[in-house]
């Protein structure tokens, strides 16, 4: 099968997905997708499965079974190219995971240069541009270290919007932050959305699922209990696990 | 007692301790012995050029050929400890249990003598060369163990950054991983590197040609044809003139290194 990626199908669909870690099954049949344009924020207790879902997307886990289908590519077939169609999924992670021994334009360029090919020169302009995007322009030279973790998690984003990725993957970007610095990198989210990247964010942050999701799914026990418009999942849940979850969070 | 007094008074045993030491130390030696066995000058004399221009020169260049050749072949071992493919591991994990476990002498013994009878081959280099292949086996072996501790060592979020941004495992390897790991054992691989100068010493038992004796075996040919032993006293300076300024080199690395952690 060509691995051209379509516009006219879903950006990201699962269908029937399992994954168990030795007995313990974590995924437990999962259906679920993310329209091209949307913004899906995937909320739920610790050990629902919400990770490990998102983290299935772009086969960071390998799944037990089911299907996951990127752009009308079918990811868990063999003869898929896996690190073609990550160039094209952008993933942040909830430890930055910056490369610490370079500094941030290298950070930027690296995958750039490596898996996209492009030229230096070229890759350089591109990061420039990112790292503008995300406030940070300054903060090219500087390394990991220097910055504050608000700052890592931005460089992280303008990593990922570097590779000019179809869809972006955020795995809690705000888990690992002080309060204070949440917002400079749910700003930055936000605007991501209002310029029609397709997102899915697997959060605790309800305001941002509110303000800016198009739709949240509710996840527990390795199922999707609910999902639908926020307003109506985080405002009037229908289902007695969400509302017993939505009671001790907000 | 108040504390401070008790603290004062502590500090004072330690030094008169020291102070005794020296006395008698000073006082139970020759130094008349000392002086004509180990610093005689007319004997130094002798030594030079060639301690420098032969023996320094070999101990530093034997040196280096074994502790690239320990790397490579060290980085090899490494991931073959690590790969997913079950003989791979087993043969690194045999290959690295034999050679740490041999005492490096006998195993410039064998290269050097039972080697060539086994296999009817001449190593390159003679007698010198075959020691040299047999401490780039055992650094290897040594080495190997270090490189995959500090592979290991570099968090599993670094591959997953790495693969998530489309580039394939060897260049992940190469750039994130690798570069990450050699800044985490750089003080270890400095003591293998220290460890590898003074084994250079060993080669001796491999019967060497005049030209082509490291520090070592040239000190004891002088000591045994001076019938003086200021030749050993200056090849351990030599070995010191080689080691301490590489130490500081690495420290300083190392703190260079600092801010990309």
């Amino acid at each position: 099968m060509a691995a051209t990626p379509r516009t006219d199908v879903p950006a990201i669909e699962v269908r029937d997905l399992h994954k168990s870690f030795g007995d313990n099954e974590v995924l437990k049949g999962i259906d679920f997708h993310v329209d091209q344009g949307e913004v899906v924020c995937v909320i739920g207790p610790s050990g629902s499965g919400k990770s490990t879902l998102l983290r299935c997307v772009n086969r960071l886990e390998e799944p037990t079974s089911g299907t996951i289908i990127v752009e009308g590519v079918d990811i868990t077939d063999e003869d898929t190219d896996l690190d073609k169609v990550r160039t094209r999924i952008g993933m942040v992670f909830q430890q930055f995971n910056l490369f610490p021994h370079l500094n941030v334009l290298r950070n930027l360029t690296l995958a750039q240069i490596r898996a996209k090919k492009r030229g230096r020169a070229e890759a350089e302009e591109i990061a420039r541009r990112n790292l503008a995007k995300v406030g940070l322009a300054e903060k090219a030279d500087a390394f990991p270290s220097q910055l504050s973790g608000g700052q890592q998690q931005r460089v992280a984003i303008a990593r990922a919007l570097s590779m000019d990725p179809d869809m972006m993957l955020f795995d809690e970007p705000t888990s690992a932050l002080d309060p204070e610095l949440v917002g400079d990198v749910l700003d930055v989210m936000k605007q991501l959305a209002r310029d029609g990247m397709t997102m899915m964010v697997v959060t605790h942050e309800m305001g941002f699922a509110r303000e800016v999701g198009d739709r949240v799914v509710f996840m527990d026990g390795g199922v999707v209990v609910e999902q639908g418009k926020p307003e109506d999942v985080l405002g009037n849940p229908q289902h007695e696990r969400t509302q017993g979850f939505l009671s001790k969070v907000l | 007692m108040k504390p401070t007094t008790r603290k004062r008074l502590f500090r004072g045993a330690l030094y008169a301790i020291f102070i005794i030491a020296v006395v008698v130390v000073a006082v139970l030696a020759d130094w008349e012995a000392i002086q004509s066995n180990f610093f005689d000058l007319d004997v130094a004399a002798e030594a030079f050029p060639g301690i420098i221009t032969t023996a320094a020169k070999n101990t530093v260049v034997y040196t280096a050929i074994a502790f690239v050749g320990g790397m490579i072949g060290g980085l090899i071992l490494a991931l073959m400890k690590l790969s997913p493919v079950g003989p791979y591991r087993w043969l690194a994990t045999a290959y690295i249990e034999l050679f740490r476990g041999l005492p490096a002498l006998l195993v410039i013994f064998g290269f050097a003598f039972a080697v060539p009878i086994a296999f009817q081959w001449r190593p390159p280099g003679g007698s010198a060369g075959a020691g040299l292949i047999a401490l780039i086996v055992v650094a290897a072996a040594y080495i190997a163990e270090t490189i995959r501790a500090g592979i290991e060592a570099v968090p599993k979020g670094q591959v997953e950054a790495a693969r998530s941004l489309g580039m394939r495992p060897s260049w992940t390897l190469v750039s994130v991983v690798l570069p990450q790991a050699f800044r985490i054992i750089t003080p270890p691989l400095t003591n293998e590197l220290v460890i590898l100068i003074k084994d250079t010493s060993l080669l001796f038992i491999a019967g060497m040609a005049l030209g082509d004796r490291e520090l070592t075996t040239f000190a004891r040919d002088s000591v045994s044809s001076q019938a003086n032993a200021t030749p050993l006293v200056l090849a351990a300076l030599m070995y010191l003139v080689i080691t301490l300024p590489l130490t500081q080199l690495v420290a300083k690395l190392e703190r260079h290194n600092k801010r990309g952690r």
